[in-house]
């Protein structure tokens, strides 16, 4: 296989990068798939009660019986590990589309329309981008009742800038391009430009970007949750066990460790598959 | 005919200016004179040539009298209608008589969008043809332009130039236009294909007797399509006239210089013996007087001041210049 | 021959896709003399800059490889020399114009201290001696004002300036050869006469000799002594231009001039070449040239012509060579 030719951490958090070939588009597309297998049959495939406590067998380490160990309340690592799959996916769904979608309406029509709405509009992410992404996010979520739909609705607040700011750009390129002339001069209508003209030849950069997105919205998820902010216990979810294990950290790794690298391997699924879709597609980040 | 026939178009004084404006008068940056006090007429099926330099305002004028560039001031009658102050309405019925083709044959199409549902596309927005029909209408058009109806599942990039050329005729054919404005629709292409181009705009304009705008700066085109020629020099219309007359008798020093720089395909000519100096001014400074003064080598004291001259002349030959058309020869 | 400057023999630049690698330039051979200008002519896809970039060792693309041939310039070949002496060849022996000044000038650095800047790279002159000979070649090349000019940027020159910076920045260190890959396609008629003008007094006064590539007839026709006319990565016919225009022996080159849309009358359809050009991974084989041509027969569709004499000094590459002009127009 060909070799591993950029690594980097930034706002995306984890990249990876392969020579060539769409293998990072069918590798990325074959673990998101996994996890969501996994998810689906989380009643089938998981050993144990997510959230039943086995006051026995506590901080057991990995072992036949429990193959990722067990945590101070006695509950199956494996076991929370894979019905964590179901809610951390979910928050990658919903953490993504809501801004997607918000930010492009938006995005679009500043950059279609210019003038007075472009300028309100950009004043608007400038606020938004002033103050600490994770801070505002926090303060929108206290605000509203610490819970995982308060967060996606913090996540919709506060995501959508970055769509905006990309198809907006985008359309103001496209916009002066000939075809877009000629659909003006052809009568069409506004929304048929927009929609049918604009939007279909702008929107592939936001798509390539809602997948690394969707690495950083779940690793916000997770950090939210192990603030105490997110998901609320017992529920398994990631960044809670996480959250949970780190005061056992020394004692009893297996704890902390499991539900790290399932964040590991599912935001590495959505980078490789951005990196993949954007060769594909054509789209430079 | 009707024997009194009526222009198509008839555009009066208009001015195309840009920048220049701003809410504190101190910060208004120079203006861009792009057009400046251009009238012509087009009269229907009528080809007329729009040829000059690069900043000479050509397509921006192409662009103000189809409506899809912005205006600043002047009147643009089309068929009895002032398109300068359009209603909703008139520029509806604007949008439905005229077209444009493009010079980047490939720009002009939506890369997203397959050959016959961009031509599909203007006939189900204007409803021309029933539902039903549209097919076969696509496929017609594609045939008046040459082109195999398979095509129509082709996408832009599997097309050549020449090939995106003829679907941007199509297309523009689909609004079944009066008016067709072609803004360098040959220049990106090469020259055993612009031939065809230009022929099949020959056998489409006896064929559907719409009235063409070509803009070019390719002389020799000019002078084989078009039945009239308005030459264009920072902005304004230095010459017009019947394209032979002002091919053989230029009456304007500009055209006499253009007409002399273009080489010939002629090895035993070798370059024009004094070529013209310099290079246009910026059209953000336009000089005092005539444009072309700084650069006319028949320039008088008189040429540098005042206003600019307008276009005289009997007939249809005019050109905007002071000296008697026996002294332009250079 | 002693006063030949650049020798190329069998060049072959081959583009490496999904299948075999594909010849895009195909054993393409030429001599330059001392002091000439020998046009490179061809449409889009014919080879003729991908030729010009083999020469300078700077492919567009990383698909392209050169997979063959010699480039012999004062007793050296070119195409085998490492690296660090191929840096040494360019900007020294051969000097480039492109057909896009502002893209291939640095725009933080004034024209004056790129000229230097390659003076000092390829000799070894103080900075001040370096500055001085650079003010000297801006002045040859008609800049005016060339010590206040030196610490102009880029973007302060017209077009026209710009170009002719780009001509001093080639010419910085008194090369061998100047190859010039479509230099006024970008700029208006009358300020090419006058860059034209230029490169044949540089020739004049500096005995330089030139690859002209261009897609002009008019303008070959004008400035070249010699042409080689390519089609489909080959060399089709070379030779002197009055060989060429007007006597081309190939189908392809008789049909490009009669094509020229200044060859008829006004209203007259322009003669055409049928079909496109050939586009890469899809190169017909035999005579790449058999699917457009109309003397085409089975031998075409199998057996690549050789190029052979025709006359003195007149090579065509064809199995059925055109007789005389009237054969073309019949």
């Amino acid at each position: 296989m060909t070799a591993i030719l950029r690594t980097g951490t930034g706002r995306t958090g984890f990249r990876l990068s392969f020579g060539g070939g769409p293998l990072p588009l069918y590798l990325g597309g074959a673990i998101i798939l996994g996890w969501f297998v996994l998810a689906l049959l989380a009643p089938v495939v998981a050993p144990y009660d997510p959230i039943y406590q086995d006051v026995a067998a506590r901080l057991q380490p990995p072992s036949l019986a429990h193959w990722f160990g067990t945590d101070n309340f006695g509950r199956d690592i494996l076991s929370r590990v894979i019905w964590s799959a179901r809610i951390d996916l979910q928050i990658a769904l919903f953490g993504v589309v809501f801004p997607f979608i918000i930010g492009t309406v938006l995005g679009s029509c500043a950059g279609y329309f210019g003038g007075w709405i472009d300028t309100i509009l950009m004043r608007i992410i400038d606020v938004v981008l002033a103050f600490p992404f994770l801070v505002l996010m926090m303060a929108i979520i206290v605000i509203l009742k610490p819970g995982l739909s308060s967060f996606y609705v913090a996540m919709a607040l506060v995501g959508w800038v970055s769509y905006a700011r990309l198809v907006r750009a985008q359309i103001l390129v496209i916009k002066s391009s000939d075809f877009v002339v000629a659909a003006t001069s052809l009568g069409y209508s506004h929304s048929r430009i927009m929609f049918r003209h604009l939007l279909p030849n702008a929107i592939l950069g936001s798509v390539v970007f809602s997948m690394s997105d969707a690495v950083l919205v779940l690793l916000n998820g997770a950090a939210i949750s192990y603030l105490g902010l997110g998901v609320q216990p017992p529920t398994a979810e990631w960044g809670i066990m996480i959250a949970e294990g780190q005061s056992f950290i020394t004692s009893a790794w297996w704890i902390t460790t499991f539900p790290g690298i399932a964040i590991v391997t599912l935001a590495m699924g959505f980078s490789l598959l951005a990196d993949g879709l954007g060769e594909k597609l054509g789209v430079r980040e | 005919m009707s024997v009194k026939a009526s222009p198509l178009l008839e555009v009066t004084a208009l001015n195309v200016h840009f920048g220049g404006t701003s809410l504190i008068p101190a910060f208004a940056g120079p203006t861009l004179r792009a057009v400046n006090g251009v009238s012509l007429t087009v009269m229907p099926g009528e080809t007329l040539g729009l040829v000059g330099e690069s900043g000479s305002g050509k397509s921006t004028l192409g662009r103000a009298i189809l409506r899809i560039g912005d205006l600043t001031s002047g009147e643009i009658l089309f068929d009895g209608t002032d398109m300068a102050r359009a209603t909703v309405g008139d520029l509806a019925r604007l949008r439905r008589q005229t077209a444009m083709i493009f010079q980047d044959p490939y720009g002009a199409l939506n890369p997203r969008m397959r050959v016959g549902e961009a031509i599909a596309e203007v006939l189900r927005v204007h409803r021309k043809v029933p539902r039903d029909k549209i097919g076969a209408r696509v496929a017609e058009l594609l045939n008046l332009v040459g082109l195999d109806e398979g095509y129509a599942r082709s996408r832009p990039v599997d097309l050549s130039g020449g090939q995106c050329q003829r679907v941007g005729i199509a297309r523009a054919l689909a609004v079944e236009p009066k008016l067709i404005v072609a803004d360098e629709c040959v220049a990106a292409l090469d020259v055993s294909i612009q031939g065809q181009i230009i022929n099949l705009l020959m056998d489409l304009r006896e064929r559907i007797g719409m009235a063409i705008i070509f803009i070019a700066h390719d002389l020799a085109i000019v002078r084989r399509l078009c039945d009239r020629v308005a030459v264009m020099y920072l902005g304004r219309i230095v010459e017009i006239g019947p394209t032979e007359q002002v091919f053989t008798d230029p009456s304007h020093p500009y055209t006499a210089s253009l007409l002399r720089a273009i080489p010939d395909i002629d090895p035993d000519k070798g370059l024009p013996a004094n070529p013209l100096t310099g290079e246009p001014p910026s059209p953000l400074a336009l000089p005092c007087g005539c444009a072309f003064h700084p650069r006319c080598p028949k320039a008088l004291p008189q040429c540098s001041t005042g206003e600019p001259p307008s276009l005289e002349g009997v007939g249809p030959h005019r050109a905007a210049c002071i000296l008697p058309p026996g002294e332009i020869t250079i | 021959m002693s006063d030949t400057v650049l020798s190329v023999r069998d060049l072959t630049v081959v583009v490496h896709g999904d299948g075999p690698p594909e010849a895009i330039v195909d054993g393409v051979s030429f001599d330059l003399k001392r002091g000439e200008i020998l046009g490179l002519v061809g449409e889009s896809g014919s080879g003729k800059s991908v030729t010009s970039r083999a020469l300078i060792r700077l492919l567009p693309g990383a698909r392209l490889g050169i997979a063959g041939g010699s480039a012999v310039l004062g007793g050296r070949d070119i195409l085998a020399l490492d690296e660090n002496s191929v840096r040494a060849v360019r900007g020294g022996e051969i000097g480039m114009i492109f057909q896009n000044p502002s893209s291939h000038l640095d725009p933080v650095m004034t024209i004056g201290r790129q000229i230097a800047e390659s003076i000092r790279f390829h000799r070894s002159v103080s900075r001040g001696e370096a500055r001085r000979q650079a003010i000297d070649i801006l002045r040859q090349v008609g800049i005016p004002d060339p010590e206040r000019r030196y610490d102009a940027y880029p973007h302060e020159f017209s077009g026209g300036m710009r170009q002719r910076a780009m001509i001093a920045v080639a010419l910085a260190c008194d090369p061998d050869v100047l190859i010039a890959d479509e230099p006024t396609t970008a700029l208006d008629v009358t300020v090419q006469a006058q860059i034209l003008k230029l490169l044949m007094d540089l020739r004049d006064t500096r005995g330089v000799s030139i690859i002209f590539i261009t897609h002009d007839l008019g303008v070959v026709s004008q400035i070249c002594d010699r042409v080689a006319v390519m089609y489909g990565g080959r060399i089709v016919e070379v030779g002197d231009k009055r060989d060429i225009i007007g006597n081309g022996r190939h189908p392809y080159t008789a049909g490009l001039v009669a094509c020229q849309p200044a060859e008829g009358h006004p209203g007259e359809r322009v003669r055409t070449i049928a079909g496109q050009p050939p586009r890469v991974g899809q190169m017909p084989p035999g005579c790449r040239f058999h699917p457009r041509c109309p003397k085409a027969d089975a031998v075409c569709m199998q057996t690549r012509p050789p190029l052979e004499a025709s006359g003195t000094a007149h090579l065509v590459a064809c199995h059925h060579p055109v007789l005389n002009a009237q054969e073309v127009a019949s």
